[in-house]
């Protein structure tokens, strides 16, 4: 009888299941469809685009076949609006920006935030817990209460640069960091530590032979949510950079956007798929980590 | 072990607390002072008590709405956000937990607008809302509603896969025997999602609700990219609001700042909520 019941089901479950799957295809496809619409518009010639986005020839092929073809060789153009943005923003120079910002930053959070985490951990005294309030505090203060502040210190301490932003990123980031970190090491046991520590091993030996390894899967979810901020930032550089010699990949779109009165919708087209680009192939790559991150960041902060 | 740690504090604590010193507790300290000042820089501050914070209302004897036009503007464009991303996200990780072919693809097309920064997403949707209100001779800043929903758009598809993925998580820890056990004593579909499924997902809906709240709440680059808060100034969010005031004509620094006090007592308020809630959930179970 059970088993039964339990085919029933299954034969039920299948025939939902294909309509799901065509309606998530559906659905799915028109999710994309937006980026796959500044795909097909950079290729095209500039005023084509808002006069006929979502086609490919500016002739309809009621027309004849003969003339929608030459329409489509028309309205397309190769490259050009891709070498016209590479020349208007200097994309290759913000890459460059972003990703240098974007690595170090990263590696200094990822650091300085786990040490500082053992520490206020394991030595309790009431310095180390006003940290950890301090940080706590921190997650909850939105950054257009600092931006005014924050900017002009960062102009006055010289920090105005693509290595001294990283700095700024490792003080405003240092909240959620040292959060997830002390999360962490308050549920590992302190034996395996003490062990190391009587054999001989300094406190610095047993972080990094210790603790460090410990840590590699928290490691991986704080290195994905802060990479995913600092990549996409666009106030805080905006404000601390000196943006007139350093553009990251953000602030080169918005520039686009705002220093040419008309905006060229081609090279604008030709940018936007230069900065999806590395992100899909990073998230193609990553996938698995990405998702993960973000469930545990979103579960704990 | 304790104390021989204790003395290695200019290793482990003093490079992160230096840069949390400059990078917040200064910034912060400093921008609640400069709040009361009149100022253009950091080093020229002038005491002036309350007078940011009442400029903020009304300037020379006149009222100005414009924040707090700005205020009820952000706070039903978030609510509508709220709604929305949670539902769908809901409804989506409900028919993706159910093991149709094609999840693991679905669920990374959802996620992916999620990654991209609000910047050059908000161009993205600009071309596409701009070149298809080209036909009816509009633009998307024609009046603060076609603003207004644009910017609903643009968030829901970049949120929606991500607070998906937190449901689909949800979902899939609750226990399939009391799914099966609802299931034996009769319950149809609706009763088992009202009564088993909704109740045992409390907690993540606590938390994608107060993601979603502060994260429309705080929205910044994409009205900065979608709108720049036109037409006039009708859709202007706080944080635009703020940064405008700010930035926008010197000698009004102080305001800026005034406002961006009241964001933060807000946004922490919002927090401070969150957290009783979730508390208060975590100890039922």
């Amino acid at each position: 009888m059970a088993k039964t019941d339990m085919n029933v089901s299954t034969v039920r479950r299948a025939k939902h299941g294909w309509i799901l799957t065509t309606i998530f295809a559906v659905i799915s496809i028109t999710w994309i469809l937006p980026i796959a619409m500044v795909l097909l518009n950079s290729f095209k010639r500039k005023a084509y685009i808002f006069a006929n986005p979502f086609g490919i020839s500016n002739v309809k092929l009621s027309q004849g076949f003969a003339r929608w073809q030459a329409g489509i060789s028309k309205t397309f153009v190769g490259f050009m609006n891709y070498k016209t943005a590479v020349k208007q923003t200097k994309f290759f120079q913000s890459f460059g920006y972003s990703l240098f910002i974007t690595v170090i930053s990263v590696f200094l959070i990822i650091l300085c935030c786990s040490m500082c985490a053992w520490y206020i951990t394991r030595v309790h005294n009431a310095a180390t817990k006003i940290i950890y309030l301090l940080c706590l505090f921190s997650m909850i203060v939105p950054f257009q209460m600092v931006m005014f502040t924050l900017s002009k210190f960062a102009n006055i301490l010289h920090l105005s640069n693509p290595l001294g932003i990283t700095i700024v990123y490792l003080g405003f980031g240092a909240g959620l960091a040292v959060f997830m970190f002390t999360g962490f090491v308050k549920s590992v046991s302190v034996e395996i530590e003490e062990a190391a520590m009587i054999d001989g091993c300094t406190p610095i030996q047993t972080y990094f032979k210790i603790i460090l390894p410990i840590m590699k899967p928290t490691i991986v979810t704080v290195a994905i949510l802060e990479s995913m901020w600092v990549w996409n930032d666009y106030l805080l550089p905006s404000l601390v950079l000196n943006i007139n010699k350093y553009k990251t990949i953000p602030i080169a779109v918005q520039f686009l956007k705002q220093s040419h009165g008309q905006v060229d919708w081609g090279a604008m087209m030709a940018v936007l798929v230069l900065a999806i680009v590395p992100i899909v192939v990073f998230y193609i790559a990553a996938q698995k980590y990405i998702i993960e991150g973000v469930l545990a960041g979103a579960v704990k902060g | 072990m304790e104390k021989s740690i204790k003395k290695y504090w200019p290793v482990f604590v003093l490079p992160t607390m230096a840069a949390f010193t400059i990078g917040f507790i200064v910034p912060f300290v400093y921008g609640i002072w400069l709040s009361f000042c009149k100022f253009t820089t950091v080093v020229d501050w002038k005491f002036v008590g309350l007078r940011n914070y009442t400029r903020i209302f009304v300037v020379n004897g006149e009222v100005d709405t414009t924040f707090l036009h700005s205020l009820w503007y952000t706070a039903l464009f978030t609510v509508v956000t709220v709604a929305i991303i949670n539902v769908a996200a809901f409804g989506i990780a409900m028919a993706l937990t159910k093991g149709i072919k094609g999840t693991n693809l679905f669920r990374t097309v959802f996620f992916l607008p999620n990654l991209i920064g609000g910047i050059v997403l908000s161009y993205v949707w600009l071309m596409i809302f701009n070149s298809y209100l080209a036909k009816y001779s509009k633009t998307i800043v024609s009046t603060q509603w076609y603003a207004f929903w644009g910017l609903v758009i643009v968030v829901c598809w970049q949120q929606i896969g991500y607070m998906m993925i937190i449901y689909v998580a949800g979902i899939q820890n609750i226990p399939a025997d009391l799914i099966e056990a609802a299931k034996i004593d009769g319950a149809n579909n609706w009763q088992l999602l009202k009564n088993v499924t909704l109740p045992l997902l409390m907690p993540t809906i606590t938390i994608c609700s107060f993601l979603t709240l502060t994260n429309g709440f705080k929205l910044f680059d994409q009205n900065l990219a979608l709108t720049g808060g036109n037409p006039g100034k009708m859709s202007e969010l706080l944080a635009l609001n703020i940064y405008n005031t700010m930035y926008g004509t010197t000698g009004w620094q102080g305001v800026g700042q005034a406002k961006a006090v009241i964001f933060f007592l807000l946004v922490a308020l919002i927090s401070v909520i969150q957290n009783k809630l979730t508390t208060s959930k975590e100890v039922q179970q």
